[in-house]
């Protein structure tokens, strides 16, 4: 498939991505620049200093809601995606709702509670939708623990042990890692 | 009893064993775990009694934080 046809496929389908964070916000990046037609993102947070570390906003987008600032980036990228934002807190109440007529959705979630509530709401109320997790990625180097496996409808990307801690922080290579693999796995899942 | 584990075959001297016990001999001690027994989500009220025979399919996910 050359980069015409694949951006014609790619046009026609829509990505949800819960969370835009370091995950969440790099992964949307990807997605925008090789011509996913609509991406739909969730997340209630605003750009914080620390989250410069690794999350694709700029300094001048500190105090911004992430959803904005997320949409602002992509647009100067690639204009052509649509881009619906939701300035939500995620919970078993809206997911389903605000997700279900996705082709893929992307797990972008820090915390792990949050992870947890989504992978057990689409396993039990929307289990046809392929869901691409993100596991483990905190620290740096260790690149080649870093893998993907499937488990049915679940796609899981990370090494699957990195816990994020004071002394593990989340750092710009490993998420970027991680979120540019969540992206690549939705391009597999949409292209195959 | 085999059935198989996280995509790989597993064998156990028990004829079945419940979802606690298997995590247990496993030694999954972690908090965030979510469970699949033949594709069908076990929460965790019913980790005792879910009973796990020959043949089946589980699936143990770990979460971990990050992103």
């Amino acid at each position: 498939m050359n980069f015409a046809e694949i951006k014609s496929k790619l046009k026609n389908y829509t990505v949800g991505i819960a969370g835009a964070g370091g995950l969440g916000s790099n992964c949307a990046i990807a997605l925008a620049r090789v011509g996913v037609g609509k991406i739909i993102i969730a997340d209630f947070d605003v750009v914080n200093e620390t989250n410069l570390n690794r999350q694709y906003f700029f300094r001048d987008q500190l105090g911004q809601k992430k959803v904005a600032a997320l949409k602002e980036n992509i647009k100067r990228i690639n204009p052509e995606v649509e881009i619906i934002t939701h300035d939500i807190k995620l919970t078993e109440d809206n997911i389903v709702n605000i997700y279900k007529d996705c082709n893929v959705l992307v797990e972008a979630f820090d915390l792990a509670e949050m992870k947890k509530m989504l992978v057990e709401t689409f396993i039990s109320e929307l289990p046809d939708m392929p869901v691409v997790l993100g596991l483990g990625m905190a620290g740096f180097g260790k690149s080649n623990l870093i893998k993907f496996r499937q488990s049915e409808n679940l796609y899981i990307c990370g090494d699957e042990e990195s816990e994020v801690s004071e002394n593990n922080p989340p750092l710009a290579p490993r998420v970027g890692i991680v979120a540019n693999m969540q992206a690549n796995t939705v391009l597999e899942i949409l292209l195959k | 009893m085999k059935i198989t584990l996280n995509n790989r075959p597993e064998s156990f001297d028990k004829e079945q064993l419940s979802v606690a016990e298997l995590l247990e001999i496993k030694n999954y001690t972690f908090k965030m775990l979510v469970i699949k027994v033949n594709g069908k989500l076990v929460k965790k009220n019913d980790y005792d009694s879910v009973q796990i025979k020959n043949g089946d399919d589980v699936s143990v996910l770990h979460l971990v934080s990050g992103g």
